[in-house]
């Protein structure tokens, strides 16, 4: 319980030391830009790929389950929407980000740390832990949405595909798609996306900041990140889902 | 100059400096030597406040750095320049952007002008051309050579070397060894070297202290340490063959 209790607030004394002004604002901006490249966009293609193939097996299980003369055939496509909407495209698109952008945040800032770059910085007189993870927070922050926003039609494009391969019309699983339409899902798809690009990148960042020893350590910092993200995304999940659907 | 006075550091109940005072002095190069384990990185990381001291006092001209709270620390860290035992260059970065890294955090002067104090601090280490390398394509002894041209990219008053040439080939060892030299007595800097390399000690040791268990075991010039019959000292610097024979020739 104690541990526990100190890493929580070491993470918040982190997160003391990295919400404060940046030094150089022109540098800080430079530093966001590369961090929405390396989390972002080179996250794109794992995103198109899975969201591509978890649609069409959701439609294509879906309609499976719903085989019966009495329901209409429309209902695979409202089902696959909202599946892709309230819980894929944010939640588990999230979790699969926490093992990719997760583990590269924290072996990258782990590396850092026992190769004593950090040091470097602190003693250029630098605020490391603002110039290292602040621009990581808010480019994920502010990248995740659009991912998860694309998730969510190539996710769709995905069970049209699906559709091919059961008996469902084009014109149904559209009209299903469409059917009884909720804008308040996307919002809270989105928040939940914004809310779990901040854990990852600040849970990432914090075991790799505080790494300590070598290559070895560097490997564990990465594996206890992509698990303490994920645990930390799901409790939030329900927390959040409580909160904004219940 | 940096002074340090009557300095405890603890890593749990293990004591790893004890007592150590010092007068480190500027234009000269000063060493600390002592075995693996002694204590030495510990003392250069509590003097530039990567570690906090348990007790004791350092100053920076007569500026107490232990009083003051981390903004005025951070600001005393921009006099400082350091190199790193391995380097630490920032692999993501070429040359370059290594040495203009904290010129653009820190000096108000244009691109250009930066752009040519990197040269000119390229040149300074004999590294012109190099400055679209990244530091995966240098070797050990440019790695180095790159880590003193940013250590001394904001003309810093104060330069601590934690084991400037470990690992290096006993050629470029000394030619680190007298770029550091050079350098400090062309911009009067204050130098601490930190080293268990006796060809460093005795090529540029001008002020020497010598850590042996966490205290201060000796301190003198490189002259006092030939004839000095401080047990511990001699056992250390003279463990080789080659020096035990330079002993019994003095």
């Amino acid at each position: 319980m104690y541990t526990i209790l100190k890493t929580i607030g070491q993470y918040f004394l982190m997160l003391r030391r990295v919400f404060s002004l940046p030094e150089r604002r022109a540098i800080f901006l430079k530093q966001i830009v590369l961090e929405i490249e390396k989390i972002g966009l080179n996250s794109l293609g794992i995103v198109i790929i899975i969201s591509l193939f978890v649609g069409a097996v959701v439609t294509i299980q879906t309609a499976f389950n719903l085989f019966n003369p009495l329901l209409p055939r429309y209902l695979v496509g409202l089902a696959t929407r909202d599946s892709l909407i309230l819980e894929f495209s944010p939640t588990l698109l999230c979790l699969i980000l926490a093992g990719k952008v997760g583990s590269n945040i924290a072996s990258e800032i782990g590396s850092m740390r026992v190769t004593e770059q950090i040091d470097a910085l602190e003693i250029m007189g630098v605020n490391s832990a603002n110039f290292l993870i602040l621009p990581k927070i808010i480019a994920a922050m502010f990248f995740f949405p659009f991912l998860v926003i694309i998730s969510m039609g190539i996710g769709m494009f995905g069970g049209w595909l699906g559709t091919m391969s059961v008996d469902v019309t084009t014109a149904d699983f559209l009209y299903g798609l469409k059917y009884g339409f909720n804008p308040f899902y996307i919002t809270y798809a989105l928040t939940k996306t914004i809310v779990f690009a901040f854990i990852i990148t600040s849970v990432s960042s914090f075991y790799g900041y505080y790494t300590k020893g070598g290559a070895l350590e560097v490997g564990f910092s990465s594996t206890k990140a992509v698990v303490y993200s994920s645990v930390v995304v799901l409790i939030f999940n329900f927390i959040l889902t409580q909160l904004l659907l219940a | 100059m940096i002074s340090v006075n009557n300095i405890n550091k603890y890593f749990e109940d293990n004591c790893v400096l004890k007592d150590v005072s010092f007068v480190f002095e500027p234009g000269k190069t000063n060493l600390i030597i002592g075995e693996s384990g002694s204590g030495k990185t510990t003392l250069l990381k509590v003097m530039i406040g990567l570690y906090e001291a348990d007790s004791g006092v350092v100053r920076y001209n007569e500026r107490n750095f232990t009083e003051m709270n981390f903004l005025q620390q951070k600001k005393l860290r921009k006099e400082i320049g350091m190199l790193f035992q391995g380097g630490a260059l920032f692999d993501y970065m070429n040359v370059e952007r290594n040495i203009m890294f904290p010129l653009d955090m820190f000096s108000e002067k244009s691109e250009e002008e930066n752009l040519d104090r990197v040269n000119f601090c390229l040149k300074r280490v004999n590294l012109e051309n190099t400055n679209s390398l990244l530091p995966s394509e240098l070797s050990g002894g440019m790695k180095k050579r790159v880590a003193i041209a940013r250590a001394i990219a904001l003309n810093p008053k104060y330069l601590l070397c934690d084991e400037p040439n470990s690992g290096l080939d006993p050629k470029t060892a000394i030619l680190i060894d007298n770029l550091i030299q050079e350098i400090t007595q062309e911009y009067n800097i204050t130098t601490i070297v930190n080293s268990h390399d006796m060809n460093s000690v005795m090529e540029i040791g001008d002020k020497i202290a010598f850590i042996y268990e966490g205290k201060v075991w000796w301190k003198g010039s490189k002259e006092d340490l030939m004839i000095s019959d401080n047990q511990e000292l001699n056992d250390f610097v003279f463990a080789s063959e080659l020096f035990k024979r330079l002993r019994r020739r003095l």
